[in-house]
């Protein structure tokens, strides 16, 4: 198990998220920085689709009752292992009772805490990912996480420790695909839409919303599938950016399609913070 | 027989947006549910999306070309399906009019010179056709509300509507699957799950299905909740 001393911010259970059910209106959920998730499963010899605890901004604190191995990637808050400065993409034994906890923002928005075998909260439509109005279960304080217990065959060798670039926290640029409605764009909104956009304050696991205005008369369209990654033009023209909680359907003009390397970028952004859209033709 | 014009769309690097003429109608979606059917068999498809005039194909991996995958998909449109027709159910769905449940009944009645009397024997008189699921899990985007019932949402919208309740936004009707924030008048409740996780099938309708709303008394409400509650509740249900 895995005890929630503080679940920080805002922390869930993530894997790839649900698939085979979006037709019945269910969101895909699902790790948001899957550069990241992919990269700690990697590192523990784990599947590609277990499931792992992300936790947005830090500040989480987690208490493990049962021995496994961990690693931590994204975002790096100074993790600490009780109370010892550990150092992210690596892997670490942790025995019952260690306290993991994290500390000052070096870089990032979303960390990923993998175990061993990954997270065994509940499987609901095929997926253990938390999704408001599907699963029931949230990482409030004091929330129990069942974990297996260390497979001593599977012993990880080396604790050999990653580099990863840090680019991917850094870049602005956003590769992207035009979207169903690009076209109904003028001329002077495709070339303002390459220009830089900053984060706003409404960023969430459901979307992140551009500061910048575009001049913006596209009426809306009539109601249909939008995707993780899909950017929607509102009628105030304000740049949507949907991420993996967003419903199935929607009535925004679709103007662009960012790529799955894109969508890992841009959620490891804060507020204030800048991005580039780049096309790809 | 297929009869509509269609254009293919890339969507990002592994999904493609199939869109019918952009128009609601019953023809459409039907013609839509039987091309979906088609393409769900191939093992390649990880996710559809119906919507009023289009079909979203979701594959597993990036699509390394487009054109001949279009040019499949156009040969697939055009193959005389070989499968049975799916059945297609008629649900009935009870609901309470009851003022404590309708929150704005007596309003929508009151500017529409009719009475509350009126606006449930226009609102029960006909079945709808269910177009497909989204906005919320099990969320029924529903075709054929009566045009003396078309209502613009309320000014300001409710931060909490009860599961259940029905509600009339503009030219739609439909029920809130759980509770959520929203700006339909309410005019009434039903005590049946759109959404049960617990099912292999979560959701009992699909696209192309029919619902018709059946008044209940508030007795008759608390009676059907509980059975729904225990798991005794089965909805009624015809072939079409």
């Amino acid at each position: 198990m895995i005890e929630v001393l503080h679940p920080g911010m805002y922390s869930s259970v993530q894997d790839k998220g649900r698939f085979g059910v979006a037709k019945q209106g269910i969101p895909q959920a699902g790790y948001l920085d899957s550069h990241a998730a992919t990269l700690a499963n990697i590192l523990l010899k784990n599947n590609e689709n277990d499931a792992l605890i992300e936790i947005t901004f830090g500040q989480g604190r987690f208490k493990f009752k049962t021995a496994t191995y961990i690693c931590i990637t994204g975002a790096n808050f100074s993790p600490k292992l009780n109370g010892q400065a550990i150092q992210v993409h690596q892997v670490y034994y942790v025995a019952p009772d260690d306290v993991l906890s994290f500390g000052k923002r070096s870089y990032g928005a979303r960390t990923y805490l993998a175990v061993q075998r990954g997270v065994q909260s509940q499987i609901v439509l095929g997926s253990r990912s938390f999704s408001p109005g599907i699963t029931s279960q949230t990482l409030t304080k004091g929330a129990l996480l069942p974990i297996l217990p260390i497979q001593e065959e599977e012993v990880i060798n080396g604790f050999s420790k990653v580099r990863v670039s840090k680019t991917h926290f850094t870049t602005r640029y956003l590769p992207c695909f035009k979207g169903p409605e690009y076209a109904k764009l003028n001329k002077v909104q495709q070339e303002q839409l390459v220009n830089p956009f900053t984060i706003s304050e409404d960023n969430n696991r459901v979307g992140y919303r551009m500061q910048e205005t575009l001049k913006n008369k596209l009426s809306s369209i009539l109601t249909s599938a939008v995707l993780p990654g899909t950017v929607q033009l509102t009628p105030s023209g304000k740049c949507i950016v949907l991420m993996q909680d967003c419903q199935v359907t929607g009535g925004y003009p679709r103007i662009l399609q960012l790529s799955e390397i894109a969508v890992s970028r841009i959620s490891q952004k804060i507020a204030g913070d800048k991005v580039q859209f780049v096309l790809e033709e | 027989m297929s009869a509509f014009h269609l254009t293919y769309k890339p969507f990002g690097n592994s999904a493609i947006l199939i869109e019918w003429p952009a128009k609601i109608a019953e023809d459409i979606i039907g013609d839509i549910v039987i091309f979906e059917k088609k393409i769900i068999k191939n093992s390649h498809v990880v996710d559809t999306v119906v919507a009023y005039h289009s079909l979203l194909i979701k594959y597993t991996a990036p699509v390394a070309n487009y054109t001949s995958i279009t040019l499949e998909l156009q040969e697939l449109y055009n193959t005389q399906s070989s499968q049975k027709k799916e059945v297609q159910q008629l649900w009935q769905i009870p609901v309470c009019y009851h003022p404590s449940f309708g929150l704005d009944l007596e309003e929508m009645a009151a500017k529409k010179h009719c009475t509350v009397e009126d606006i449930i024997a226009l609102h029960t008189g006909v079945s709808y056709l269910i177009y497909f699921i989204g906005f919320l899990p099990g969320f029924l985007y529903l075709g054929g509300l009566h045009a003396t019932l078309h209502t613009p949402r309320i000014a300001t919208p409710r931060i909490r509507v009860a599961k259940g309740s029905v509600g009339i936004g503009g030219a739609q009707t439909g029920v809130y699957p759980q509770n959520s924030s929203g700006g339909w008048n309410i005019i009434g409740k039903s005590p049946v799950n759109f959404f049960n996780t617990n099912n292999t099938a979560p959701i009992f309708a699909k696209p192309g299905d029919r619902i018709q709303f059946i008044p209940i008394t508030l007795a008759a409400f608390y009676v059907v909740e509980k059975e729904v509650a225990n798991g005794t509740y089965t909805l009624k249900s015809s072939l079409l």
